[in-house]
């Protein structure tokens, strides 16, 4: 039934419009993918990874877990996938405790870990294909699956070769083939273009975001925090193993009261131009920074400039919007409460 | 994981299994090939030359007496070889953690291994027959006797293997194992003489060496003589390879090694 053939009938109406709504809503009657609470890892040799986080991620979601090194994304992500046993907390996923070593649980579950752990000395083909046998599919399925992921990431041609003779990148390549050989709902990916290089990395986001479009759930840890933000829909932030801020990414950027832009222009200038409500600097003879409060526009940056018979012939970011907010949110105890943030740039 | 359906325990198990078939076959000339020269020597040297000056033992020709012992012998360290040195790369290398993330229950990744090993154990005792009939010529005293023991033995030492394994924290610690305890065990086991040349303490020492009771099981399945009771030989495999697998589990569980 659809909004459009019950439009002349009210309570049919209403009725299609509740039912619509139902199935719109993420969150709405579903069970998170992953439920995270008061999480404790100290491992044996006294090391407090995790301080009890808690987070949930909503099934479908492609969600960042951000942090520097040892903040605890790794942990986090061997709790889940069990290769680290927790010290205390909840953890579940798609509702189903991790600690029970459900047979569901696992299958619903892949893994791209962060350091490349398959043989190295086996067939690439033979890597997938194992790993379909691992999840309990069919030789002649895990064939047709493992030929499929290898096409799609670009390693088809390399599927007789031993891994130890592929690249860095396609190594972590592989790594993803082998985790979606199962086809799980929920994807881990801890650090997946670590190494990779740029053109390889945008491909693997496209591949990524192809297949969250299909439903997969995505966790994804990075150090690229351009990879968070152009990938990611929620995000968390992890630091000495506490999670500093938990939001949507949109909210997230929204918070960011000031951003700055460098401006090349026409021409030299000795001194920095006079710019009403603005900060600007001159940062050398023919280039200026200019600061802008979120309320502002760039409209009437240019405006102005114009005004001032100066000329601008391109303008770039100063830096990664999300990289300032990472650095200050890291630096501020405070921060935590990420409403109250606010960036110096 | 109780609610593991059984095909798909099937499916992960044969997927291990073939896997370190596959893996043993890739580097034939470390697995296959060593034994069938070391075996060789053994029947040359023990077997023809110096065997002919001692003469027959327990009513066989020498070269007859230790034939049971080195096929035996090579069952035992093909089989232990195989899982420790399988179990540890891929822990060395993490790649066991495709499988620890996976839902393959422990037992049948143990299984999975054990069998492995016991592949390339019979592999390499079928090589070491055939290369024994070119010295000697093929008795066979009881095949169901001799089967069981060569199966139960390769299990035994494939799940020693596997133990070592999980224990053994760099390369070197695999080797240590096989150099200071099984191959001085093998050698004290009666694969080249019949304890009844010993003296009552040394005897009785060997009795408390559990490849002696395979080696003896074995030589009476092909031979018909043996220094012990072979039933009594068969309940201690049994025992060995309950409590064996058990405590294999046991460190799978507790994930030592493996889980942090």
């Amino acid at each position: 039934m659809t909004v459009e053939e019950v439009d002349d009938n009210c309570v049919g109406f209403l009725f299609a419009i509740m039912v619509g709504r139902f199935y719109s809503s993420k969150c709405f009657c579903m069970t998170p993918a992953i439920c995270i609470q008061d999480l404790h890892k100290t491992y044996d040799n006294g090391f407090q990874a995790l301080k009890g986080i808690s987070l949930d991620v909503q099934e479908g979601d492609f969600f960042a877990l951000l942090g520097a090194n040892g903040a605890g994304k790794s942990t986090t992500i061997g709790v889940l996938s069990t290769l680290v046993r927790k010290s205390s907390g909840l953890v579940q996923v798609f509702g189903k405790d991790v600690g029970s070593n459900s047979y569901e649980t696992k299958l619903s579950l892949g893994l791209v870990p962060q350091e490349v752990n398959f043989n190295h000395f086996e067939k690439v083909f033979d890597i997938v294909v194992t790993q379909g046998g691992y999840y309990g599919l069919p030789m002649k399925l895990a064939k047709e699956r493992a030929e499929r992921y290898l096409t799609q990431l670009g390693l088809w041609d390399k599927n007789q070769q031993q891994a130890r003779n592929l690249s860095g990148g396609m190594k972590r390549r592989l790594l993803i083939a082998r985790a979606l050989v199962h086809e799980p709902r929920l994807l881990l990916l801890d650090e997946p273009t670590a190494g990779v290089d740029i053109e390889l990395r945008r491909s693997t986001w496209e591949f990524l975001q192809e297949i969250n479009r299909n439903g997969t759930t995505i966790v994804l840890t990075t150090h690229y925090l351009e990879e968070a933000e152009n990938l990611c829909r929620n995000i968390a932030m992890i630091d000495a193993g506490e999670i500093v801020v938990n939001t949507s990414m949109k909210d997230l950027l929204k918070k960011l009261h000031q951003e700055h832009f460098v401006l090349d222009i026409r021409g030299e200038l000795d001194n920095a131009p006079v710019l009403q409500g603005f900060g600007c600097e001159l940062l050398d003879a023919s280039t200026l920074e200019v600061g802008l409060e979120s309320h502002q526009n760039l409209n009437d940056v240019f405006d102005a400039l114009q005004s001032l018979g100066i000329e601008v012939k391109s303008m770039r970011n100063k830096s990664n919007r999300l990289e300032q907010l990472f650095l200050s949110l890291l630096k501020k105890p405070e921060a935590k409460a990420a409403s109250e943030i606010t960036v110096e740039a | 994981m109780s609610d593991t359906p059984f095909n798909y325990k099937i499916t992960a198990f044969n997927t291990i299994v073939w896997k370190e078939v596959r893996r043993f076959l890739r580097i034939w000339v470390q697995t296959l090939v060593p034994p069938v020269i070391t075996i060789s020597l053994y029947f040359v040297i023990f077997g023809n030359l110096i065997g002919r000056r001692i003469g027959d033992m327990d009513g066989y020709t020498y070269m007859e007496f230790i034939v049971p012992g080195l096929i035996m012998m090579a069952v035992i360290n093909n089989s232990y070889a195989n899982v420790v040195s399988s179990f540890f790369s891929q822990k060395y290398q993490r790649s066991i953690e495709e499988l620890l993330v996976s839902p393959v229950p422990n037992y049948v990744i143990l299984s999975g291994f054990v069998i492995g090993g016991v592949a390339r154990g019979l592999a390499v005792g079928v090589i070491a027959t055939i290369m024994s009939l070119f010295f000697s010529g093929l008795h066979m005293h009881n095949i169901f006797i001799t089967l069981m023991v060569v199966l139960m033995s390769s299990i035994v030492f494939s799940l020693g293997g596997f133990i070592n394994a999980i224990f053994a924290n760099k390369f070197d610690d695999i080797s240590i194992i096989p150099t200071f305890v099984l191959t001085p065990l093998i050698y004290l086991g009666g694969v080249f003489y019949s304890i009844d040349m010993l003296p009552d303490f040394w005897r009785t020492i060997s009795q408390l060496n559990p490849i002696f009771y395979m080696v003896n099981a074995f030589r009476y399945g092909i031979l018909g003589v043996s220094d012990i009771n072979v039933l009594f030989a068969f309940s201690m495999l049994v025992i060995f390879t309950v409590v064996l697998f058990f405590l294999s589990l046991w460190l799978l569980h507790r994930g030592r090694g493996l889980r942090h």
